[in-house]
């Protein structure tokens, strides 16, 4: 569709043009439709500011909590000493101190390093964890979700397009790994592969992707064994297109948009699930800047949560924020794309 | 019909074997020698001993034999008798239960269906009433607060839910413990006088006409529901929403109004009974949304059911306890999808003539 218009011999000229048939004509109509959809309806624009904050926020880190010194693993939170028993926000900072104050630090009110957020039991600083850790959720966000819609569209486009017997098996295999609880099966992969990968993002990450494509691989699969039977395709087939072109150029840019929707809404869940193996203990260190490894001190004081209640408050509203971003995104997309929903 | 269920169930053996494949394969990516400690207690320190084990087991074979000999037993070719075998119940020795995993799954299976059956209850009454509240006011504040709910259900991790439930109702406000029962009664129900039918506590106290033990049995049990169920909540009450204001928009419905019948009449008799059909479907993701949180709500409320045993096993790297809880859920959600697909398919007659 963008092809026709762009290449269409009348040349309009671009004062003629409103800003809205200029982007259309750079993006063609339905991601047009999709990011006007966006910007406008206040819940995903309340979403992209959430979610703009934690890019900010990743981008900054090292203003926000400046390296302690030179030699510091960003990875690894800071730890003043090693004493068990957690800190609340405020204690001064003793051992271990960064080394800079940055320029914003007066409006805390302290002149000198305090434990902003607290500190957890080993006392790792929260601030910073927090931080730090969002640098770790985007990270292991997209590239989870990025391998995992890979593996699916591969799967669920070879699938639909292919049919028979290649669909058949293809979708078994999917009926066999939906088998499985998908924590469940996350939990139980990640722990067999910490021996292999040694506790770190990986094995987590390794084990969310092997058991996440099948959502891709499914919904896709769908979408391309209607798309297939549009003329437009089928003029392509005749007219001798290659498989590869077929797919490439014609099925998937028109089957991709409900696979949008899943791609958002996956890069909170896949976040909150990788946070909920590091609660268990599953996959990173001790210590490791991830939101849910800091949560995951809070087990030891359950008896008294009220008094540590630092430990899951400022990783817990930074979990639920992150998740909330994208699903307010992931869901205004659902309704822009919903063909029922058009025109409202 | 008859014919939509065979289908149905040809797949099943397909599926099952497939699944005691992966969960073989996912074994594989330990060693021979790593693979001998899930079968005794203590790796051997001497070479020969690590021989005997590997070789007893058959873990040097190929990847096939070993899977047959995993599946339904093997041989010893010493002693001539049969080890092993998960199809004649052999799951394996649970390090971190002590003892073996069959015992373990068994002993723990009731406290987990107890938190399941309770939280059907917030989920089917707040999940299907607020969805139909919702979409009987679309757009009203109804309409809003289900968004809110949903919205908030997706992005609120379980266990800082479950952790934030215990510090302002356990720690500041001292009124719904963790753990299972009160310290005084957790002596009583180990009394003879205490009979266990369904070693679930708050169903045995009441068949044992033991009323005080019940109402604490479930003063222990609300946060772990509400934290195990809220997901679900929010997942039903979507589905219920949408679906219904899909039926509100159907020619039928406006016929009954056209025909002079009360909003209420026409909701309960033309709308409701057509949206509830697609409702039926998400029984399946419902039992996997339970399936997982039961991991992490055991182990914040400190219940022992199955999911705080695989949490514990998964921390220990014991893959054997592990591998029992993956075979058992997966077993009981292929049975669950298969029931929807069933009731689904007697609902709903366009679907068995696909």
């Amino acid at each position: 569709m963008s092809a026709d218009v762009v290449s269409s011999p009348v040349q309009l000229d671009d004062e003629y043009l409103d800003e809205q048939g200029r982007i259309e004509r750079l993006l063609g109509p339905e991601w047009a439709r999709l990011l006007k959809g966006i910007v406008t309806n206040p819940l995903s624009v309340a979403g992209l500011i959430i979610l703009a904050g934690f890019v900010l926020m990743a981008v900054f880190a090292p203003v926000l909590a400046p390296p302690i010194n030179e030699n510091w693993n960003t990875r690894i939170i800071p730890r003043d000493g090693f004493s068990a028993e957690p800190r609340p926000p405020g204690t001064p900072w003793e051992k271990n101190r960064p080394e800079t104050i940055p320029f914003w630090y007066g409006i805390t009110g302290h002149d000198d390093w305090v434990h902003l957020f607290g500190t957890t039991s080993g006392q790792y600083d929260i601030w910073y964890g927090v931080i730090w850790g969002s640098r770790t959720a985007l990270f292991v966000g997209s590239l989870v979700v990025t391998s995992s819609a890979i593996i699916g569209i591969l799967i669920g486009s070879t699938a639909g397009f292919y049919g028979g017997w290649v669909d058949e098996v293809l979708m078994r295999l999917v009926e066999i790994f939906i088998a499985f609880p998908f924590l469940v099966a996350a939990l139980i992969l990640a722990s067999i592969l910490v021996p292999i990968f040694g506790r770190s993002i990986w094995p987590a990450s390794i084990a969310l992707i092997a058991f996440g494509w099948t959502g891709y691989a499914r919904l896709l699969r769908g979408d391309i064994l209607s798309t297939k039977e549009r003329d437009y395709v089928q003029a392509a087939q005749a007219s001798g297109a290659r498989d590869i072109h077929l797919i490439l150029r014609h099925i998937l840019p028109n089957a991709i948009y409900p696979t949008l929707v899943v791609l958002s809404l996956d890069m909170g869940a896949i976040v909150l699930s990788f946070a909920a193996l590091s609660f268990l203990g599953i996959g990173v260190q001790e210590g490791y800047a991830d939101w849910g490894q800091i949560v995951s001190f809070a087990r030891s004081w359950i008896l008294t949560l009220d008094k540590h209640w630092y430990i899951i408050v400022f990783p817990g509203i930074a979990l639920l924020l992150y998740g909330m971003g994208w699903n307010l995104v992931g869901d205004a997309l659902r309704d822009i794309l919903d063909p029922k929903m058009r025109g409202r | 019909m008859t014919a939509y269920i065979i289908r149905r169930l040809m797949v099943l053996p397909i599926i099952l074997v497939g699944v005691t494949l992966l969960i073989f394969a996912m074994l594989q990516v330990l060693g021979p020698v790593e693979r001998s400690a899930l079968y005794v207690r203590d790796i051997p320190h001497s070479e020969a001993a690590l021989d005997a084990v590997i070789r007893r087991y058959g873990l040097d074979e190929p990847f096939y034999k070993q899977y047959w000999y995993w599946l339904v037993g093997r041989v010893d070719p010493e002693t001539g008798e049969t080890i092993g075998g998960v199809l004649r119940g052999e799951l394996g020795y649970s390090r971190t239960g002590r003892e073996p995993v069959v015992d373990t799954l068994k002993r723990r299976i009731p406290m987990t269906v107890e938190l399941a059956i309770w939280s059907m209850f917030p989920i089917v009454f707040i999940g299907i009433w607020l969805g139909i509240k919702a979409a009987l006011n679309h757009n009203k504040w109804p309409d809003q607060l289900a968004r809110i709910v949903a919205i908030l259900g997706y992005s609120f991790p379980t266990f800082v839910f479950g952790l934030l439930a215990l510090l302002i109702f356990y720690a500041r406000l001292g009124w719904f413990p963790p753990g299972r029962l009160s310290t005084e009664f957790s002596q009583e129900i180990l009394k003879p006088a205490f009979v266990n039918y369904t070693q679930m506590v708050s169903i045995d106290s009441l068949l044992n006409l033991r009323f005080d033990i019940f109402l604490d049995a479930l003063r222990h049990l609300v946060l772990p529901v509400i934290t195990l169920s809220y997901l679900s909540w929010a997942l039903l009450l979507k589905v219920t929403r949408s679906s219904m204001l899909e039926a509100l928009r159907q020619d039928y419905v406006t016929t009954a109004r056209a025909k002079g019948l009360s909003e209420k009449v026409v909701v309960n008799r033309h709308v409701r009974k057509n949206a509830l059909i697609p409702v039926a479907t998400i029984a399946g993701s419902t039992v996997a949304a339970l399936l997982n949180g039961v991991v992490i709500t055991e182990t914040i409320f400190n219940l022992p059911g199955i999911g705080s045993a695989a949490a514990a096993a998964a921390l220990s790297l014991d893959v054997l306890t592990m591998l029992g809880f993956a075979l058992f859920t997966a077993a009981l959600f292929i049975l669950v999808n298969l029931v929807v697909d069933i009731m689904y398919g007697v609902l709903d007659p366009r679907v068995r003539l696909e």
